[in-house]
């Protein structure tokens, strides 16, 4: 199988685990080989949170500069960060509303604007699909759901060999009971996008 | 139930790999674990602590790595499955135990888990842990998927009982978090009960005994490398007289560049996943079969020096490239790139696979470095330590925890730091030599750990400086598992002690002893000037329960605050204590209400009293 990899990254306490836990689950379900690393040392102190997933038969659970298929960004400053992995066929879709750093927040770093951010990462990337999926999200009933709103995005895109259906059952099945039907409504939400 | 103790022999789970490697240890039958936590391996402790509480299994979180060791090592001998889980930097703790053990051995399956951090994500170096199982003479074993990892995990307690010896189980944070779907195996029964029969000319390690102790081990190391050469562990793959030799997660990406660069024709890949002793035979026999040879492996360069040894012991010239080629670095992590790159320069193919695209120049991006989270005690007591402080020459010496964060701006509250407990040590031989006032910091739990043993000697040399601890209630950084001071009544488990910091340090005879409550900020302050001025040992506790636990133990919430009308902008609040639930719109300060826990320490730092709790009709 083709191999497919797919970096996400967020702000600690964005779900970004959770949605690719979802994501593996559904892949799990779907008979398709796929691998994915993460890196959350310090995310509860609100580091960045990164994760990889590869799907197809590569051994590794790391994703090269430059090498990533789709770049997934819970928050526009991160995806920013994250362009090295990209190419100039990657497909990034990101959730354009900012959670600036604490020294952005009270003025002692500037945040980038939103056309900054646009140029650089067309200047990178194949594509970009941007939008508010935090407004979705609270839309759906609790802005805790970014992560499947993004998820829905990518659902969206043809792009993953899981289909959204997978997903969906995985959301049904392996998230909190209580947040179940928030989840769906913010995933169906973004598959729209 | 717990997930890993599902018993569906062929169910595929999706499993981090610290997970894998506690499923494999449920599967092996282990009985008695043992663990200090420590990012990597911390999941695996976690899982064991969870299991515990509906298995036969036995797991304690122990004061430090070196009594885990030992505990684990105890029950070992009476023929029981044991485990000891540990971080790379734990090893050096437990490294006293370690050193003799191998002399002692074991009956039962003794695995020690060691999980090295290269890159160092969330550690203060990035040492390899392969030199311990040099210096020890005890086998190594390393996987290098997540798949692997529990069967590993299997194998290493049955290697463990062939040759009566520990055996070491080395990840890298690779391994450790990372997810792929693995197939349950059966489970064994654990043995939890054993025996021992007294026999001190074979158990007690007074020179006579260890004398023919170490013989004993060496024959064990003799056998471990015969087991090393036969074992499955150690496979070829590929053809061809390139050969490529490689240990951990390394083999992924060598075996997926092989692929992508099209010359598994040409290649050889040789995979120790028995590291340790070098399987000598069968790299010999793989050598005889290379022209060229190129080792790949993170950290230091222990294949490449022990394989090139080996190439001049058999008189066989040939190139080896790897470290000292320059080609690859000692530092940090690889990855698939880096590898597939380095193959193809030392084997001279044409890497044309990946367009290779010019690094981006990105203007410098706003930093998001880790914070004490919003709420947070530490912040608190280092705002009132420099208040307490302010016009004296204070250095600050810190220890390993959340604490640590309290370097960053707008607190700078860290001065020098080593390793875990090292805060007592070091802040006695800095009063000895500077003409400054000495404070210091450490966790609760580093207390328990390590940081102890300096404040006794500190006591007993007459030292001078203040210790403060920062207690509150759980051991934070890793994720708030229990030590010696937690009341585990809270959590509704039975059957632990409770052991208050308060009465240790006053039966150790700290000449000062306070307790503040961080958040009351001019009590605090006057306490601590108190403290600073004994001449002597003076330790002042902070008391303060850690926010992110105290919600998780569903402690009632407090109100947040808000910015009123009053506020001139002076901005101490935010200029002094750096919380993150401030932000600044249309240059005015704002608190975010969902990220307020209501500490109120900014209010008492305002000069207006412009900070007020939210009331219903009010914001």
């Amino acid at each position: 199988m083709k191999v497919i990899r797919l970096m996400i990254v967020a702000v600690g306490g964005q779900g970004n685990l959770l949605a690719t836990k979802v994501l593996g689950e559904a892949a799990l379900l779907a008979g398709i080989p796929f691998r994915m690393s993460e890196i959350h040392g310090m995310a509860q102190r609100g580091g960045v949170v990164e994760s990889a997933m590869i799907f197809g038969d590569a051994k590794s659970s790391l994703i090269s500069d430059g090498e990533a298929d789709i770049l997934a960004g819970f928050e526009p400053l991160e995806t920013l960060r994250a362009l090295g992995k990209c190419n100039k066929k990657t497909v990034v879709i990101t959730n354009s509303a900012p959670i600036p750093p604490f020294a952005a927040a009270v003025g002692w770093s500037a945040y980038p604007g939103p056309e900054d951010l646009q140029i650089q990462i067309l200047d990178m990337a194949g594509s970009l699909n941007s939008f508010d999926a935090t407004t979705l999200a609270i839309e759906a009933g609790n802005v805790m759901a970014v992560n499947m709103v993004i998820l829905g995005a990518l659902a969206g895109t043809d792009l993953l060999p899981v289909s959204a259906e997978n997903i969906r059952e995985t959301i049904r099945n392996k998230t909190r009971k209580n947040f179940i039907d928030v989840n769906l409504k913010a995933f169906d939400l973004g598959f729209k996008q | 139930m717990h997930k890993l103790l599902t018993d569906e022999p062929g169910k595929k789970m999706l499993l981090l790999g610290n997970e894998a490697i506690a499923r494999g240890a449920v599967e092996a039958g282990v009985a008695i674990a043992a663990a200090y936590p420590g990012t990597p391996s911390s999941e695996i402790s976690l899982n064991f602590f969870q299991m515990s509480q509906e298995s036969e299994l036995y797991f304690e979180y122990s004061v430090n790595e070196k009594v885990s060791l030992e505990v684990a090592a105890a029950a070992a001998n009476t023929g029981v499955r044991a485990m000891c889980i540990m971080k790379h930097v734990g090893m050096n703790v437990a490294a006293d135990a370690l050193m003799t053990l191998a002399y002692v051995g074991v009956r039962g399956g003794l695995v020690i888990l060691v999980a090295d951090d290269p890159s160092m994500f969330s550690s203060q170096n990035e040492q390899d842990s392969r030199y311990y199982a040099k210096l020890s003479g005890l086998a190594m074993l390393e996987p290098s998927t997540i798949e692997e990892a529990k069967d590993i995990t299997i194998r290493a307690f049955e290697l463990s009982e062939e040759l009566e010896e520990p055996v070491l189980l080395r990840t890298t944070t690779r391994i450790n978090h990372s997810t792929a779907v693995v197939t349950c195996g059966d489970i064994s029964p654990p043995k939890t009960k054993g025996d021992f029969t007294r026999n001190p000319m074979r158990y007690v390690t007074v020179p006579a005994v260890s004398r023919k102790l170490h013989v004993r081990l060496l024959d064990n190391l003799a056998r471990a490398e015969e087991t090393a050469n036969q074992s499955s562990l150690n496979f070829t793959e590929g053809k061809g007289n390139w050969g490529i030799i490689c240990n951990g997660v390394s083999y992924t990406y060598v075996s997926d560049a092989v692929q992508e660069l099209g010359i598994e024709e040409k290649a050889t890949i040789l995979r120790l996943g028995f590291s340790h002793p070098l399987p000598r035979e069968k790299v010999n026999s793989f050598l005889a079969g290379c022209d060229r040879v190129l080792i790949v492996e993170e950290g230091e360069p222990v294949l490449e020096e022990a394989v090139k040894a080996l190439a001049q012991e058999k008189g066989k010239l040939l190139p080896i490239g790897g470290k000292s080629t320059a080609l690859f670095s000692r530092l940090g992590e690889f990855n698939p790139a880096l590898v597939r790159e380095k193959i193809s320069a030392w084997f001279e193919v044409q890497e044309t696979l990946h367009d290779k695209q010019e690094p981006l120049i990105q203007a410098e991006l706003a930093p998001r470095p880790p914070t004490l989270c919003a709420g947070c005690s530490h912040r608190a007591t280092f705002h009132a330590v420099k208040k307490a402080a302010a016009g004296m020459d204070v250095i600050y010496p810190t220890d390993i925890g959340c604490y640590t964060l309290g370097m960053l701006p707008p607190l700078g509250m860290a001065d020098f730091l080593i390793c875990m407990g090292s805060s007592t040590g070091t802040a006695a031989g800095f009063s000895r030599t500077l003409d400054k006032k000495v404070v210091t910091f450490c966790g609760d739990s580093t207390f328990f750990h390590s940081a102890m043993a300096g404040l006794v000697n500190a006591v007993f040399n007459k030292h001078n400086f203040t210790l403060i601890i920062l207690d509150n209630g759980t051991t934070a950084m890793t994720g708030h598992q229990p030590h010696p001071g937690v009341d585990m009544e809270k959590h509704g488990l039975s059957g632990f002690g409770k052991i208050d910091i308060e009465e240790v340090v006053k039966a150790l005879g700290v000449g000062y002893l306070s307790v503040i409550h961080p958040f009351k900020l001019n009590k605090s302050i006057k306490v601590l000037q108190e403290a600073f001025a004994y001449k002597g040992v003076s330790v002042v506790i902070a008391r303060e329960i850690c926010t992110l636990y105290g919600k998780s133990l569903k402690m009632p919430k407090m109100k947040p605050f808000y910015v009123s009308d009053k506020c001139q902008n002076h901005k101490d609040c935010i200029d002094q204590l750096g919380c993150p639930a401030f932000f600044v719109k249309k240059g005015r300060v704002n608190i975010d209400p969902d990220r307020c826990t209501g500490c109120a320490l900014c209010a008492q730092v305002c000069p207006e009293n412009a900070i007020r709790p939210v009331k219903t009709n009010d914001k």
